[in-house]
C-alpha cells in the first residue's frame, strides 16, 4: 500500500503543477522582473533600467487618466451597486413575503449570466444617439432634451459605462443579500416592531449588522471588478478609452502598451502597479474584517 | 384583520426587473426585425419576424464556427480543470506529507494576483510553447487559470468527508485511485457540481485571454468573435444581423439558466460565500 500511495500522490499533483508553475507562477515571476526592463520583445535584448518604468508613469498622462478613472470607479461602483442591492433584497425579504419573489430573484440573476462582451455590445446599442433603446425611449416619452450621446460626450462616457457595471452587477449581490437576510432569525424582525421600529429602524439596526459579513464580500469583489472595467471599455468606448481618455482604464493601458506599441517592460510596469492596488485592497479588506470582530 | 400592503416593495421590484430585462428583450425583438425597422421605429415590434437574420449571422457573420470554437475549447479545458483540481485538492486534504502546505499555497496564492500581471510573460511562454492560436494551448492556458479556485474550493469540501468510508473501501482492497474515482468522488458530488458550474461560466465568458493567445479569426471564441463582429457589422450596418448574433449568443445560457436556476444560483453564490 506504501507503493501505491506515492504513486498515486505523484500521479495526482505532478501533472496539475507542471502546468501551474509553466503558465501561472512563471508568468507572475517574470512579470516582477520585466517590470524593471526596456524589453521590446526581441529575445535577449532586455536592459535592466531599474524604477525608470515606474518614474515614467508617474509622467505618462493616459496612464495617469487610467489611474484617476479606475480610483473613480473604486469609489462609485461598490457604493451604487451594494446601496442599490441592499435595498432590493431587503425590499424582497420584507415581513410578509412578497407575490412573484423567487421570479423576481430569476430575471435579476440574468445579466450575471452573460459574459461581459454581450454586455457590452448590447450597451453600446442601448446607448447609440440615434436608434438607441435609450435616446429612442425618451423621445417617446417627450424627453428629447434629455437625449445624449452617452458614450461620445466626455463628461458622460465614465458614467455611463459604470452605471453598466452596476447594471450588471446588482442581481447578483440581491442574491447573495437574500440568503443572508433570509438566515437571519425571523424573532428579531419580530421583536423590532413590538419594540415600534420603523422599516428604515429596523434596516439600520437588525439587517444591516447581521449581513456585515457579505457586504464586506461584496465590497472586496466589487473593488476587483472596478480595477479592471477591460472587457467593458474595450468593447463599448470610443477610442477605446475615449473621449479624450475619459474612460481609460489600467488594463487597457497595458494591453495596449504591450500588444499595440510592443513596449514589453513598460507595460508590464503597469501590470506591478495594478497588482500593488490589488493587495493594498485586499490588505485593507482584511483589517477592516479584523476590526470588526476585535470591535 | 390585516393592514393594507405597502405597495413600494412590489414596485421597487418591479422597476429592476424592467431595468434589467427590457434592453435583453429589445435585443431578441430587434434581432427578428429588417434594418429599417431598427433604425426608424427601435421601440415598435417587427412587422414580421424576419428568422433569415438568424440564419445570416450564423453562417455569413461565422457565428456558428465561433460558438463550435467555444464549445470545443471550453469543453476541453472544463473536463481538464475538473479533474486536476479535484485529484490535487483531494490529494492535499486526505494525504499527510512533507510540502503539503507549500503546494496548497502555490496553488492557492494566484487566485490573489490580477490577471493582467500575468498577461504580458504569459504570451510569451505560450509562443515559445508553439501553443499560440491553437485550442489545446487555449484549453491548457484556460485549465491553469482555473485550477487553483477549484482547488481552493474542493480542499474544504474534501476535509468534510467522513473518514471512515474511505477506510472502509481501503480494507475491502480498493488501490488509492480506486478510492477517488469510486468513492470520494461520488461523494464530492453536490460540490463538483457547483464549482463546475462557476468554471463553465467563468470560463465560456473568457475574453482577455484569447483576445491575447488566439489571434487566428477562424479559431476566434464566441466572445472575440462578437466583439470583432460588433465593429466590423457596424461600418457595413448590419444591425439586424448583429443583433442576431447577440441573441443566438445570448439565448442558450439563458434558456439553461432558467432550467437549472437555483443550481446555477448556488454555485455562483458559494464563491462568494466560502
Amino acid at each position: 500500500m506504501r507503493h501505491g500511495r506515492w504513486r498515486f500522490l505523484l500521479a495526482a499533483l505532478v501533472p496539475a503543477l507542471v502546468l501551474h508553475v509553466v503558465l501561472v507562477f512563471s508568468p507572475y515571476a517574470q512579470a516582477f522582473y520585466l517590470s524593471l526592463t526596456d524589453w521590446t520583445g526581441v529575445a535577449g535584448e532586455a536592459n535592466f533600467v531599474g524604477v525608470d518604468n515606474f518614474v515614467r508613469l508617474g509622467d505618462d498622462s493616459l496612464f495617469l487618466d487610467a489611474v484617476r478613472n479606475n480610483a473613480v470607479m473604486l469609489v462609485v461602483v461598490p457604493i451604487a451597486t451594494i446601496g442599490l442591492a441592499l435595498f432590493l433584497a431587503s425590499m424582497l425579504n420584507g415581513r410578509r413575503p412578497l407575490p412573484g419573489a423567487s421570479a423576481y430573484q430569476i430575471v435579476y440573476f440574468f445579466p450575471q449570466m452573460l459574459s461581459l462582451v454581450i454586455i457590452a455590445v448590447l450597451w453600446g446599442f442601448v446607448y447609440n444617439p440615434n436608434t438607441g433603446l435609450l435616446n429612442s425611449g425618451l423621445r417617446a416619452i417627450g424627453l428629447d432634451g434629455l437625449a445624449r450621446s452617452w458614450l461620445a460626450e466626455p463628461s458622460l462616457a465614465l458614467p455611463s459605462v459604470m452605471a453598466v457595471v452596476v447594471w450588471s452587477s446588482v442581481g447578483f449581490y440581491v442574491v447573495l443579500f437574500s440568503a443572508a437576510i433570509g438566515a437571519i432569525p425571523k424573532e428579531l424582525f419580530e421583536a423590532a416592531v413590538l419594540d415600534g421600529a420603523g422599516r428604515w429602524a429596523t434596516f439600520r439596526r437588525v439587517t444591516l449588522p447581521l449581513v456585515a459579513e457579505s457586504v464586506q464580500v461584496a465590497f472586496v469583489y466589487l473593488g476587483i471588478a472596478a480595477l479592471d472595467g477591460f472587457v467593458l471599455v474595450q468593447v463599448m468606448s470610443v477610442g477605446p478609452g475615449g473621449p479624450d481618455g475619459t474612460t481609460e482604464v489600467v488594463g487597457l493601458s497595458l494591453y495596449r502598451t504591450a500588444f499595440t506599441y510592443g513596449k514589453f517592460g513598460y507595460a508590464t510596469a503597469m501590470g506591478v502597479a495594478l497588482f500593488f492596488a490589488a493587495l493594498t485592497l485586499a490588505v485593507l479588506a482584511l483589517r477592516w474584517r479584523r476590526d470588526e470582530v476585535t470591535a | 384583520m390585516k393592514s393594507p400592503r405597502n405597495p413600494l416593495p412590489q414596485l421597487a421590484m418591479l422597476a429592476w426587473a424592467v431595468v434589467t430585462a427590457l434592453p435583453l428583450l429589445w435585443a431578441v425583438v430587434s434581432s427578428l426585425k429588417t434594418d429599417q425597422e431598427i433604425l426608424n421605429e427601435p421601440w415598435a415590434p417587427p412587422s414580421s419576424l424576419h428568422f433569415e437574420n438568424w440564419s445570416r449571422a450564423w453562417t455569413a457573420a461565422s457565428i456558428g464556427r465561433y460558438f463550435f470554437n467555444s464549445l470545443i475549447v471550453v469543453g476541453g479545458a472544463l473536463v481538464l480543470t475538473m479533474l486536476l483540481g479535484s485529484l490535487v485538492a483531494y490529494a492535499l486534504a486526505r494525504y499527510q506529507f512533507r510540502g503539503n502546505r507549500a503546494i496548497y499555497y502555490t496553488f492557492v496564492a494566484a487566485m490573489f494576483f490580477p490577471v493582467f500581471l500575468a498577461l504580458v510573460p504569459l504570451f510569451f511562454v505560450v509562443r515559445q510553447l508553439g501553443l499560440l492560436g491553437t485550442y489545446h494551448g487555449l484549453i491548457l492556458v484556460y485549465a491553469a487559470y482555473a485550477v487553483p479556485f477549484t482547488v481552493f474550493f474542493l480542499h474544504a469540501f474534501f476535509r468534510t468527508l467522513p473518514e471512515e468510508v474511505a477506510e472502509a473501501a481501503v480494507l475491502d482492497g480498493c488501490s488509492h485511485s480506486a478510492v477517488f474515482f469510486r468513492v470520494m468522488l461520488p461523494l464530492a458530488r453536490p460540490g463538483l457540481v457547483a464549482v463546475g458550474i462557476f468554471n463553465f461560466l467563468g470560463l465560456w465568458n473568457q475574453y482577455l485571454l484569447p483576445l491575447v493567445l488566439n489571434p487566428d479569426p477562424d479559431r476566434y471564441v464566441l466572445a472575440q468573435g462578437l466583439a470583432a463582429l460588433s465593429v466590423s457589422q457596424g461600418y457595413r450596418s448590419d444591425w439586424s444581423g448583429l443583433f442576431a448574433g447577440l441573441t443566438i449568443a445570448m439565448l442558450p445560457v439563458l434558456v439553461a439558466y432558467v432550467a437549472f436556476q437555483r443550481h446555477i444560483r448556488a454555485g455562483m453564490t458559494a464563491g462568494a460565500v466560502r
